[in-house]
């Protein structure tokens, strides 16, 4: 096997062979399934769940995870925030021409380990090979599908009083990254918090009855998904700013370059909203997990029929949030 | 009109020094703040370090504002000074 | 000194000062039968006092009005253009405080310019923009000088580092302002009566707080120097409005572990050796004598305004009351624009774009409903 990925590997022909072989067919699967052009797998009855995404990130390579491991996570969590269990996956790989095999490597065996944590199966995927300049190393689509094991949550239940949690600090992937990319000479030590959270989910959805909805917060941040929830559900949704969990370093990072932490991405965190009554319980069981560990309330549903974010500042004064409005640029003047 | 924030010089060189806001850090100018040493903050612009901050001054300014926040105790005497008036209630 | 930094945007101790503020602004309506008028200069003061929602909780007691220091807000729309038209240049890298990057020209914003394939980069120092000129030695990096005392010094630190290393392909596109001219302007016009100032205090890092005598001795207006956490501001206000009860103007030091009574000098030397005074055009006030900094002659092989020849028709029209705002006379929502066709997603003035502006910090912070 060569050591950088060439046009070759992409047109089908022996050398495209010799990549699945080398470096897809071991991790991802079988051999059995990888002679036939789609994967059949076994299902019960009931509805499908499906979703979609495609990673771009940059740097490939990050603190806290990998294209890959981001691929897997970012589509199984879409599958379990919407109340499901993701069962089977598929990807595509956009590759630029001269890149390394044993990073190909690296990103395909992540994507397996974290897919098998939690026991869903890759069952299909296809390599394109694009032109040096045609592409930023890499792009990686995945596909995931699912089923309802449980209840599914339902958002219309929400109702004045419920709480809204989540599971730990916000802005950890969005400043990783932006420290990663060396861009306006920031560092930290800060790690993305780039995890599945399918096993979280799955406890809190057998033991909570009153879960309303669940999001994850990961482009545009905390406030943008918040705003969604408050705007498609018609509910005002107040949070306190002392209660959101932010870490040091996220904040100092975002002072430096005036960046608001609200609107930072987040890769492993879920808003859940529920019953006041239960909000208790959905901590102590966030808690029992690695991802959940600075779980805490940050607000709650003031009331049914307007939809508006609002944030209480720790002078007790309320001011209404938006979504992100266009990239966030530093600012300096 | 200029976003100043306050950092923790750790590392010095003879025109730079690596500076911690909160745990992240970068490197920054020390061109106006020549005899800034490791361990004092800063007030980092635009990646110049503008300004050392003077604890001993920032505890006055302390000082200073919990007084304000005692004002009625103080019994008709100003606060902050002889040069601000009372506030009587 | 951690500790101490925390104090200052400590909760409770911000509720005791608020507490504070009103009481005292309320003894100056008792006296005087209207709220005291103080406008904070600065525009990160504009941000800090909305986000820290300071600026809601006063509302009713003291009026603050945001003044002319959004150094983006100011810039005035044929300076805007132009500097969105040297990235159409050939062979040109301009280089940006990302602020800038969103302001709306007459036909397109630098970002738009970018997104077809110019050549332009936010750095966050102009230091960063001569490394690009060395870097890149067979075009010419442009920076885009806009900015106050703050910043003219590190534009002149750039130009000694090019003088230095010999790099002849870089320059900065001169659009600085100063403070005092603009305090001197709006005193002098009168259009808006202002009690007292709250002091821009990165400005004043480099100025000094002797800077400012001139509104105690010339207009017995006082001011108030200060920082820009919540308890910070909080005192700001309540030391200004004391002050104002006494009746004798004062400038006050409310940042002294910051700001010294002679300001920065070698900031100052690196504006002076460089730069010299000039006439500076600003949005909504026209030409005002002797308010911004060129290049000396000497210099003018870094002046981007003679490097270039940048061709614009004239600037396009809008309802954007930007203008007004920028000189206290109304409030955001007073423009008719606001939050309608004008928002921060789809901004027609600059107000509404830098995060410093005054409409853009109404519309994210302000709002109730």
């Amino acid at each position: 096997m060569e050591k950088f990925i060439t046009m070759a590997h992409g047109d089908g022909g022996e050398q495209s062979h010799e990549l699945i072989q080398a470096v897809f067919v071991e991790p991802f699967s079988s051999e059995k399934e990888a002679i036939f052009d789609a994967a059949t797998m076994p299902w019960t009855s009931g509805e499908v769940v499906m979703s979609t995404d495609s990673f771009v990130v940059k740097p490939l390579f990050f603190p806290g995870g990998n294209i890959g491991k981001l691929a897997i996570t970012g589509t199984l969590n879409d599958i379990s925030v919407s109340g499901a269990k993701p069962m089977y996956l598929t990807c595509g790989f956009i590759i630029e021409e001269g890149f390394s095999v044993d990073d190909l490597k690296t990103i395909v065996k992540s994507m397996r380990d974290e897919a098998d944590k939690f026991g869903v199966k890759i069952v299909a995927g296809d390599t394109k090979v694009v032109e040096k300049g045609s592409a930023d190393g890499m792009f990686i689509n995945t596909t995931a599908v699912g089923m309802y094991v449980h209840k599914r949550p339902n958002p219309y239940e929400i109702q004045a009083g419920d709480s809204v949690l989540i599971n730990g600090t916000i802005g950890d992937h969005g400043v990783a990254l932006m420290t990663a990319r060396g861009q306006l000479g920031i560092t930290s030590d800060i790690e993305s918090d780039c995890a599945v959270l399918t096993d979280m989910i799955d406890k809190l959805q057998a033991e909570v009855a009153s879960i309303r909805i669940m999001r994850d917060p990961t482009r545009g941040g905390l406030a943008t998904s918040l705003v969604e929830i408050a705007e498609d559900f018609q509910c005002k949704i107040i949070i306190k700013e002392r209660n959101i969990p932010i870490r040091n370093e996220v904040h100092g990072a975002c002072d430096i370059v005036g960046f608001d932490p609200l609107y930072m991405a987040n890769e492993g965190k879920v808003i859940i909203i529920c019953a006041q009554e239960d909000e208790e319980k959905v901590l102590t069981i966030m808690k029992e997990f690695k991802t959940g560990q600075n779980a805490t309330k940050i607000g709650s549903v003031s009331e049914i029929g307007i939809g508006q974010l609002m944030l209480e500042t720790p002078l007790g004064a309320k001011r209404r949030l938006s979504r992100l409005a266009g990239v966030m640029l530093p600012r300096i003047c | 009109m200029c976003v100043g924030v306050p950092a923790k010089v750790i590392e010095k060189e003879e025109y730079q020094a690596v500076v911690d806001v909160m745990g992240s850090k970068m490197t920054v100018g020390i061109i106006f703040v020549q005899d800034v040493k490791v361990g004092d903050y800063v007030i980092v612009h635009a990646g110049q370090a503008m300004s050392i901050i003077d604890e001993e001054a920032a505890l006055e300014s302390l000082e200073t504002w919990k007084m304000i926040t005692e004002a009625r105790e103080a019994g008709g005497q100003s606060p902050i000074g002889e040069s601000n008036p009372v506030v009587n209630r | 000194m951690k500790e101490i930094l925390e104090k200052f945007s400590d909760a409770d101790f911000s509720i005791e000062l608020l507490d504070k503020v009103k009481e005292v602004a309320d003894l100056f309506y008792a006296k005087h039968g209207r709220k005291p008028v103080l406008m904070e200069v600065c525009g990160s003061h504009t941000q800090a006092f909305a986000k820290s929602g300071v600026k809601y909780a006063i509302k009713d007691h003291v009026h603050l009005i945001a003044g002319p220091g959004c150094p983006v807000c100011v810039t005035d729309q044929t300076s805007i253009d132009s500097m969105i038209e040297l990235s159409n240049k050939e062979n040109v890298i301009v280089c940006t405080f990302g602020d800038m990057m969103r302001v709306p020209g007459s036909r397109y914003t630098l970002m738009q310019t970018k997104s077809q394939g110019k050549d332009v980069r936010i750095v966050y120092s102009p230091l960063d923009a001569v490394k690009i000129a060395r870097e890149n030695p067979t075009k010419e990096v442009v920076f885009l000088g806009i900015g106050f005392e703050t910043t003219i010094p590190l534009l002149g630190a750039s130009i000694k580092e090019a003088v230095r290393l010999d790099v002849e392909n870089y320059s900065i596109w001169m659009n600085t302002k100063l403070v005092e001219p603009i305090l001197r302007y709006l005193i002098s016009l009168g259009e808006v009566k202002v009690d007292g100032f709250l002091l821009p205090g990165h400005v004043s890092i480099v100025t000094g707080e002797e800077f400012y005598h001139f509104l105690r001795d010339e207009y017995n207006v006082p001011g108030i120097i200060s920082g820009f956490e919540p308890v910070e501001l909080l005192s700001g206000l309540y030391r200004l409005t004391h002050c104002l009860l006494s009746g004798k103007a004062e400038i006050i030091n409310d940042y002294p572990f910051v700001v010294s009574k002679k300001g920065n000098k070698v900031a100052q030397d690196l504006m002076a050796e460089f730069f010299e005074i000039a006439d500076e055009p600003w949005r909504g006030m026209g030409v005002i004598s002797k308010s911004g900094m060129d290049f000396k002659p000497e210099f003018n092989q870094f002046n981007a305004k003679r490097k270039f020849d940048i061709e614009i028709p004239e600037a396009r029209k809008t309802k954007c009351k930007c203008g007004e705002i920028i000189r206290g006379l109304i409030e955001p929502p007073a423009c008719p624009l606001f939050g309608k066709a004008c928002k921060p997603v789809n901004p027609i003035g600059p107000c509404m774009v830098s995060s410093e502006g005054s409409c853009a910090a109404y519309y994210n912070f302000m709002r109730e409903e």
